[in-house]
């Protein structure tokens, strides 16, 4: 299998992103995006975990028979997540408390079960973590969109407590847009994660379609001079 | 002796969803009344603005789907939403409230799932849960009505009340609780007791000053609705009467721990906004006559037991869109037996 590597991350990051496309993980994706903190850390544990996983599986997908290929994997991934955990614990203890179970249930996340199993078993160690490393971003990225987008509603701020995941350096980066805001709280509780998503993914198909129109009229053949016209039934494609 | 001769069709006027919906327009006008009478105009303020919303967004979400705006504009229905959510919300709420409620009611609940008829849910009780849960604070203050005001002061002009909304201030002065709100927080006294100290009863006839007139207003222009077969009878008289028995049977005599008289249920809070406006909604509802008294009964004893025994003094809201839920179930079960076939066909057996 031969994929050229700007065909990875283009897949990675829109075509066949995880969270827009695939749909998958959604369960982290609609639980911890509640502000950018949350999600950059989660989407960066997720990515670690990702490109780990991927290289792992890669290494050893010619000694793994196809059998018990799955049990192997999932266990690969559940020690890159003991190994991210442990990371978390280390040095964003704070984070780590706030995201609570949702860092061991990176393990269940199906979008790295899924790349192990349809990427990195049949794909070079090289394309394999750069289809990690592209997929675990196209999902972070949607995640922090999507935390973005619900912490400014929810709360009217945007980067509060930053400085849990980034250190000192990111103490003052909270903006905060509308003074005196209520509060939309539908945006943070979980229907707010679900209508986000909602309007990501159509925004996400609205440019996709949009493209595909521009990419046809583009390809209208041009008419050769002197041709003869042939009497056609139905449309030719 | 003279035979009348009538071929069919025997409908006498032509129905459109617009005529119906300007119908349901004209029955809330004697509790909009009731509402302005008692608490000021503020529910006035609240339905112009709604409505004024309502129709901006429907317009402008028909034009983003190239759906054709002056056709669907004149079904009147985005109004009856905005009309609705306006009566339904308190009075001197702050403008941003009617507005963003207004907007997640027709872009979320309505056009989101399709448009007129394809709501599963009831876009106005969307638009109200929404904004419950987001704005507590703002959704939880109302007016008090005008026999509890003070010596000498006096329900907010329509001046007032406009400065109230638009740019906000302290208006302390005139929230207080309502009816379920007392009723509920009341954990030490006898009913008697309660009705004798709290004002908000004691300068009442039956449930609640104000209250009792609104919830009659609204009975009113439900029976009009009735009268005119706007819709039948099922919904709104299944929800009274399961409301009304349950209320029976847990009133308890009055003791402190009382659910409540029957009257106080019947006549405070959204209950006749509910029975006849809300409920009754034809997209979000069950559809044959037995699924509408399933339907109904289900509503009334939701709001019972969520006001007596839930978080949230009144609860018809949450009521309706559990029920909207729950109707597709309903019409599974309660499929009428058709013309021609000895027993009810099963709504998923397949057509020969």
């Amino acid at each position: 299998m031969t994929t050229s590597y700007k065909e990875i991350t283009h897949n990675g990051l829109w075509k066949n992103n995880p969270a827009l496309v695939q749909l998958l993980g959604l369960c982290p994706l609609l639980a911890v995006s509640g502000s950018v903190v949350n999600a950059l850390g989660l989407g960066l544990a997720t990515t670690l975990v990702l490109v780990g996983s991927n290289i792992a599986v890669s290494l050893i997908r010619k000694t793994v028979s196809d059998a018990v290929r799955l049990p192997v994997f999932v266990m690969i991934i559940a020690s890159f997540t003991t190994c991210t955990e442990l990371l978390m614990k280390a040095y964003t203890y704070e984070l780590y408390q706030i995201l609570g179970i949702f860092i061991p249930l990176i393990v269940t996340n199906c979008a790295i079960l899924g790349r192990a199993d349809a990427f990195a078993s049949k794909n070079s160690v090289p394309a394999s973590a750069l289809d990690g490393l592209m997929m675990g971003m196209g999902f972070a990225l949607v995640l922090v969109s999507v935390g973005a987008i619900r912490e400014v509603l929810g709360h009217g701020t945007l980067f509060a407590d930053m400085n849990l995941l980034l250190g000192p350096m990111a103490e003052h980066w909270k903006v905060t847009l509308f003074s005196n805001y209520p509060g939309f709280l539908v945006a943070i509780l979980p229907p707010g994660a679900f209508i986000v998503t909602g309007f990501l993914i159509a925004i996400k198909n609205v440019i996709d379609a949009n493209a595909e129109k521009r990419e046809k009229a583009k390809r209208t053949e041009p008419v050769i001079k002197g041709s003869k016209r042939v009497r056609t039934t139905g449309t030719i494609s | 002796m003279a035979f009348m001769k009538m071929t069919s069709p025997h409908a006498t006027r032509a129905g459109d969803t617009g005529d119906v919906m300007k119908q349901v327009i004209l029955a809330c006008v004697p509790g909009l009344i009731a509402l302005s009478y008692f608490f000021g105009p503020g529910s006035l303020i609240n339905v112009i603005l709604a409505s004024a919303t309502a129709i901006a967004c429907e317009a402008g979400v028909l034009k983003l789907r190239n759906r054709p705006i002056d056709f669907f504009l004149k079904d009147y229905s985005a109004v009856v939403t905005g009309v609705l959510l306006g009566l339904a919300l308190p009075p001197y709420c702050p403008w941003w409230v009617v507005v963003v409620g207004t907007a997640c009611a027709i872009i979320l609940a309505k056009h989101l799932y399709g448009g007129m008829g394809y709501n599963p849910f009831n876009p106005a009780m969307v638009g109200y849960v929404i904004l419950l849960i987001s704005f507590p604070v703002e959704m939880t203050q109302w007016a008090v009505p005008r026999t509890m005001l003070a010596e000498g002061q006096d329900l907010l002009g329509p001046l007032s009340a406009l400065q109230q909304i638009f740019l906000g201030g302290a208006i302390d002065a005139y929230t207080g609780a309502t009816p379920l709100d007392v009723f509920k927080h009341n954990d030490s006294q006898l009913v008697q007791h309660l009705y004798a100290s709290e004002p908000i009863f004691s300068t009442a006839r039956w449930a609640g000053a104000g209250w009792e007139w609104v919830n009659l207003g609204f009975l009113l222009g439900g029976a009009y609705l009735l009268y005119r077969k706007i819709f039948t009878w099922h919904t709104p008289v299944s929800m009274l009467v399961t409301l009304f028995l349950l209320s029976v049977v847990f009133y308890d005599g009055g003791s402190s721990h009382s659910g409540g008289s029957p009257l106080l249920h019947l006549l405070s809070g959204a209950t006749m906004l509910g029975a006849f406006f809300i409920a009754t909604d034809p997209v979000s509802s069950a559809v044959s006559t037995k699924g509408r008294l399933f339907y109904g009964a289900g509503i009334g004893i939701l709001v019972y037991v969520i006001r007596v025994w839930g978080n949230y003094p009144d609860a018809v809201a949450f009521a309706v869109l559990l029920m909207n839920f729950a109707a597709p179930f309903i019409d599974y079960y309660t499929l009428p037996r058709t013309y021609g076939h000895d027993k009810a066909r099963r709504a998923t057996e397949k057509e020969d």
